[in-house]
């Protein structure tokens, strides 16, 4: 426990001009971003901005047009060490087409430290762990349908815990979650990062995890616009407390409406 | 049981119970990914091998078997590159695969609809000594992957994006689902058909789930009420001149509806529970006696 450590001189996450379109959209535009061990840095940005694919390019999930991309330094494609990671994407459910309960869904989880998919008695106590840990432990047998939107927010996060991950990538973890589930989250986040976990997310607004953020980057159409200290609520568009009354929500509203009438 | 005297019978139900175990075993997955109908596009494509088999005179299981795989893989890449029209790529796969049927057959020199017929609606009580085989085998590959993969396949099924950073090889787990699921087709074309293969893969699963909160429930119960209604709409057929492939699909049908009527009062035991929990905060201990009970029901 104790303070992070931050060393300069070993990055967790290293990206280098990195380019990426969906479909003929160039999302991201060359940017530069690098998590040292044991740093919490927030991806600011509004929405379209680029800060979710930014994220998906480090998993994998979205392909780079240009640039380089290193986790522990190593090349991503030839990243194989997923153990050392554990991933929340964005998600307002954790349930699938078919009843599961929160054990079976952290378990998958564990999946990275599992060899050839079974699971040994202490694979089963690092899910039941991490089901603790956010807070859901009398729970942990009930289908994950009978959840609200907090909880189910807590079970991806338990799930990305499971492997005891030595960074976490979470993805708007904060999105559609209730104030009782916000503070087991904030409390949860506290934990990890004390013991040294680095942590990578991205935000809409810092909210409750303000004092947690070391390092904030905000992104705007596809391009970093500032990189430090969380920035204090004035002006521009990414900035915690906002409210989200600017011209972008119209803007992104309109072509949802059209599509449901034509 | 002067059912079981006879060989055809024997062989029958061996057919059914596989069909029973693995269409459902496979179609959980389908359900969970919300493809609930991939099996119904299989079926169509695997129409293509029916004919084909005809027509080159070779045996039209093999030749089913094949030709769904390769239709079951093609789908699969239409999913991974197909961005905006997949679903219309999708449907001429499907029309394209049946209307091959078609064609093939009655290109064939002994072949006609009448044969196809066999293949559309299953033909349990023909199912030879050598059908019974490669049933078997085929049966025995998708168990061992339904089972044996079932954490990986879950956690794909699940949340594909999530399962890419445990490290998994979700293309190629996604593969094997498409394959399996076509080879669990080919086994069930003799007893239900190809036309009605799908309903064995979601509805027994869409049955279990309402009466179950976990996967491993659902998994046993809907390949318990598979093997119900394979066997009691075999032996319904021998004893009522009534075709066994509609049979078996009714009675799945009729069990779901069963489980639904049963499931509401439960739903609500639960959802009062819950209740009770986070008022008490206390485990929601009470429900599990009843949806053991419920389980119970599903298995008869």
């Amino acid at each position: 426990m104790g303070d992070p450590v931050i060393d300069d001189g070993d990055p967790v996450i290293s990206l280098r001009g990195v380019r990426a379109e969906l479909g003929a959209r160039p999302v991201l535009r060359g940017i530069d971003l690098t998590v040292n061990r044991g740093e919490v840095v927030a991806l600011l940005g509004a929405n379209g901005s680029g800060k979710s694919t930014a994220i998906r390019t480090v998993i994998g999930q979205v392909l780079v047009s240009a640039g380089e991309i290193e986790l522990f330094g190593v090349p991503r494609r030839r990243f194989t060490d997923w153990r050392r990671v554990g991933y929340v994407p964005q998600r307002t459910t954790a349930a699938g087409g078919v009843p599961a309960t929160i054990t079976e869904i952290v378990a998958s989880g564990r999946l990275s430290r599992a060899r050839f998919g079974v699971l040994r008695k202490a694979d089963h106590e690092a899910v039941r762990r991490a089901i603790g840990l956010v807070g859901l432990a009398d729970r942990a047998k009930d289908s994950v349908n009978a959840l609200s939107g907090g909880q189910h927010q807590r079970v991806l996060i338990a799930r990305a815990l499971a492997c005891e991950p030595e960074l976490l990538i979470m993805d708007e973890p904060m999105a559609g979650v209730d104030l009782a589930s916000q503070e087991v989250l904030a409390r949860t986040l506290r934990e990890q990062v004390a013991a040294g976990t680095t942590v990578l997310l991205v935000l809409h607004e810092l909210g409750p995890l303000e004092p947690l953020i070391d390092r904030a980057v905000v992104l705007r159409d596809g391009c970093v616009t500032h990189d430090g200290p969380p920035p204090q609520a004035v002006g521009q568009h990414a900035l915690p407390g906002h409210d989200h009354v600017h011209p972008h929500a119209a803007h992104d509203a309109e072509p949802i409406r059209t599509g449901l009438l034509s | 049981m002067d059912f079981l005297d006879y060989a055809f019978m024997q062989r029958a139900l061996l057919a059914a119970v596989l069909v029973g175990i693995t269409a459902p075993a496979i179609g959980i997955y389908l359900v969970q990914r919300r493809q609930a109908l991939l099996g119904d596009g299989i079926g169509h494509v695997a129409m293509t091998g029916v004919g084909l088999g005809f027509l080159l005179n070779a045996s039209p299981v093999w030749m089913a078997t094949g030709v769904a795989v390769v239709g079951a893989v093609l789908m699969e890449l239409i999913r991974w590159y197909g961005k905006t029209r997949g679903d219309i790529a999708l449907a001429m796969l499907f029309y394209g695969g049946m209307a091959g049927g078609v064609l093939f057959t009655n290109l064939a020199p002994t072949g006609s609809n009448a044969n196809l017929t066999s293949y559309l609606f299953g033909s349990i009580t023909t199912v030879s000594e050598s059908d019974v085989t490669t049933i078997c085998v085929l049966a025995a590959l998708v168990v061992l992957v339904t089972v044996g993969l079932r954490r990986q396949l879950f956690a794909v099924s699940q949340d594909e994006e999530f399962a890419r950073v445990t490290g998994l090889p979700v293309r190629a787990l996604n593969l094997l689902t498409a394959v399996t699921a076509a080879v669990t087709v080919t086994v069930a074309m003799r007893v239900v058909g190809l036309l009605l293969v799908s309903a064995l893969m979601v509805v027994p699963v869409a049955a279990a789930q309402q009466l179950s909160r976990s996967f491993a429930a659902t998994f046993a119960i809907a390949v318990a009420i598979g093997v119900s209604v394979t066997i009691g709409g075999t032996v319904t057929s021998y004893y009522q001149n009534v075709p066994p492939s509609a049979t078996i699909v009714l009675l799945t049908i009729g069990a779901f509806i069963a489980l639904t009527a049963l499931a509401t009062p439960l739903a609500r035991r639960r959802a009062r529970a819950a209740a009770a929990t986070q008022t008490a905060g206390d485990p929601a201990e009470c429900v599990i006696p009843a949806s053991r009970e419920g389980a119970g029901k599903a298995g008869v």
